[in-house]
């Protein structure tokens, strides 16, 4: 397919923006695109122009009834069914990877599933990854990354009829680590997926989620969860498409910024089609800025192209701490510093506790804890005075 | 024998038009164990009074001191000044979400106390003293006033008076917006809490009300930031009778 030059022709829908598995049919990434207008370009220009290396790399996962991990050739693996590349980072991708990792959950009372990636490097891959939740099957998989990693990936969820999927993808990476992904959700009739992302390290780390509402009466339960610290970059910009009728969906996401250049991107895109009648959508952003010099973007859009619907509507709000919460909490003798981390895990524990499966909610909590206490680090370091002169 | 102290208090707050003077020379002493009205019109500085000694950093003090058994208070940050023994029941407690009742509360006695509570002695106490507001078991697990309605969070107010076991309590119109059942139980708990501890406090309010329930020894009428006159509780009777009138014939109330 061509592609009109968007200089010329500025794509006004979201239904309409042009999609390719060939690398060749998006032009050269400039930044002006909407889609990387915020992104650090030179962190990822490897990842959007250069030669990929799409081998298979090695993973632990734990055995779980009811779910099955294997590599699948690439000649022979179902791909494309949850979604079509819509930028240059997933196309490259795609036309790059060798073999594709390929997860089945196909039990109705599933074991969870834990899948940990930490053995990417310095050398910049491809991967691809297919979730499939077969009709009426019921399962939790869990994405861990950690280590360093330069990886632009594709994730495609497929759920069956009457499936009930939670697919949680976790950045732990090392502060130096590139990571872009794009996730292609297609959940069918009366299925629901819940999708979480939670992103507390890396240097550049994206994870957009596609998720079509493609079966009558399916609904998805989108969940994140972000905190940037000194220098990071997260993004994340889920999409919902409404296409069938009697469709619901919920997205929250919650981000904490600290620390100087702390930047975060969250753009929310609801799509309610023509044949959507009946759909219920709500979309939400919240992020809460502890430090001076952070960055936070939210950006909510809604398209309604039927007029039938139950309800439609999104919340966006960035604003620093509330004061009148740490007066509360000090009047009733806890510290400041232990106050502030109250109120930020507490506004963090609304996700987290969505995300159901305790021992990761256990573990995330201490991440959580981990990065406050950094942040009462940074914060203690910029409120000190200076040797120039702090004593007068 | 507890004491607290406040002398020649004077405020500000900084508004839209400027610095503006609140309170003009407060004085006042609660001693362990007394109820203190403090009574006057819309705009006197009540409120301000309160936010003062509790500490709130929009309150700035200009002079004057507030002492709690010789110890100055305006010194201490917040948090230090409900260590040191004071307690302000709020007329709009804020919510705080996703942090339990049950969590903040532990939280605050631990703060309070310097060591975590032993657990089957705090349950017990949490409780009990649930049990006589009747709240409800599950109030523990909600998140602190998100979703509380006006009774709950005066309530929730009181509970914290009575675990948090202050020398000397502010209550800044706990009364208002409350029906009179709820009226009851909330002074029930501030009685409690008198008996129990020994607890100074001082009872900030528009109406008569409140003082059928919580018996005051010490009426002061506040106008125009500061105390224009008192009594006993027969000074309550008679402002419930005659309103501020005459206590506003020439006074500049802003």
């Amino acid at each position: 397919m061509a592609l009109a030059s968007p200089s010329l022709v500025p794509v006004q829908t979201r239904s309409e923006r042009p999609s390719s598995t060939d690398v060749s049919d998006f032009p050269a990434v400039t930044g002006r695109e909407f889609e990387w207008k915020f992104a650090p370009l030179d962190r990822i220009r490897h990842l959007t122009e250069g030669a990929l290396d799409g081998g298979p790399v090695a993973f632990q996962y734990s055995e779980s009834a009811g779910t099955s991990v294997e590599w699948v050739d690439r000649a022979t693996a179902v791909v494309g069914v949850a979604g079509t590349p819509e930028d240059r980072a997933s196309a490259n991708a795609w036309g790059a990877v060798e073999k594709v990792l390929t997860i089945t959950v196909s039990s109705e009372e599933a074991e969870e599933l834990l899948v940990r990636r930490e053995h990417f490097d310095r050398s910049p891959r491809a991967a691809h990854v297919v979730i499939e939740a077969l009709p009426n099957s019921s399962g939790t998989v869990i994405l861990e990354h950690r280590g360093d990693a330069e990886l632009s990936e594709n994730v495609e969820i497929v759920v069956g009829e009457g499936a009930q999927l939670t697919v949680v993808t976790v950045q732990e990476w090392a502060d130096s680590a590139v990571h872009l992904s794009s996730h292609f959700a297609t959940v069918g009739r009366d299925a629901n997926l819940r999708h979480v992302i939670v992103s507390l390290g890396g240097g550049v780390v994206r994870v957009n989620p596609s998720i079509h509402l493609a079966g009558q009466g399916s609904s998805t339960d989108a969940f994140g969860l972000y905190f940037a610290d000194a220098g990071q970059y997260l993004e994340q910009r889920p999409y919902i498409d409404h296409q069938a009728a009697n469709t619901r969906s919920r997205v929250n996401y919650k981000g904490a910024l600290q620390g100087a250049k702390a930047h975060t991107v969250w753009v929310g895109d609801v799509l309610i089609g023509p044949h959507a009648d009946g759909t219920d959508s709500y979309e939400q952003n919240r992020n809460l800025v502890l430090s001076d010099g952070t960055r936070a973007d939210s950006i909510p859009n809604l398209e309604i192209e039927t007029g039938n619907i139950v309800g439609a509507g999104h919340a966006s709000s960035t604003g620093r701490f509330d004061d009148e919460q740490l007066f509360y909490l000090q009047s009733r003798g806890i510290s400041e510093e232990e106050a502030r981390r109250l109120v930020v895990r507490g506004f963090l524990a609304e996700i987290i506790t969505q995300i159901g499966s305790p021992a990761l909610e256990e573990r995330l909590t201490a991440a959580v804890e981990a990065e406050l206490v950094e942040a009462e680090v940074v914060r203690a370091a910029a409120a000190a005075p200076t040797l120039d002169g702090g004593a007068a | 024998m507890s004491v607290l102290k406040i002398e020649d208090l004077h405020v500000s707050v900084e508004t839209e038009q400027g610095t503006k003077q609140i309170l003009r020379g407060v004085d006042l002493a609660v001693g362990e164990g007394e109820t203190h009205a403090i009574m006057g019109p819309n705009g006197s500085g009540k409120s301000t009074l309160a936010y003062a000694i509790a500490g709130h950093p929009k309150y700035h003090v200009e002079g004057g001191s507030v002492t709690l058994d010789g110890e100055e208070m305006l010194d201490k940050s917040v948090d230090e000044r409900a260590r040191a023994g004071l307690f302000l029941a709020m007329q709009y407690p804020v919510e705080i979400p996703g942090v339990s009742v049950s969590n903040f509360l532990r939280t605050a006695k631990t703060a309070i106390d310097g060591q975590a509570p032993a657990i089957r002695g705090w349950i017990k106490d949490l409780d009990s003293s649930m049990t006589a507001l009747r709240m409800d078991k599950s109030f523990r697990e909600r998140n602190v006033n998100e979703g509380f309605s006006g009774g709950e969070k005066k309530r929730n107010e009181i509970l914290q008076l009575e675990l948090l076991k202050p020398k000397f309590a502010v209550l800044d119109e706990t009364d208002s917006g409350l029906d009179v059942d709820a009226l009851k139980i909330v002074s029930e708990g501030v009685n409690r809490a008198k008996e129990n501890t020994g607890l100074g406090i001082l009872l900030i309010t528009h109406y008569n009300r409140i003082l059928r329930y919580v018996k005051p020894d010490f009426v002061h009428v506040f106008v125009a930031g500061k105390v224009a006159e008192q009594g006993g509780p027969e000074l309550a009777v008679r402002l419930e009778n005659e309103g501020y009138d005459r206590f506003l014939q020439g006074a500049n109330v802003g």
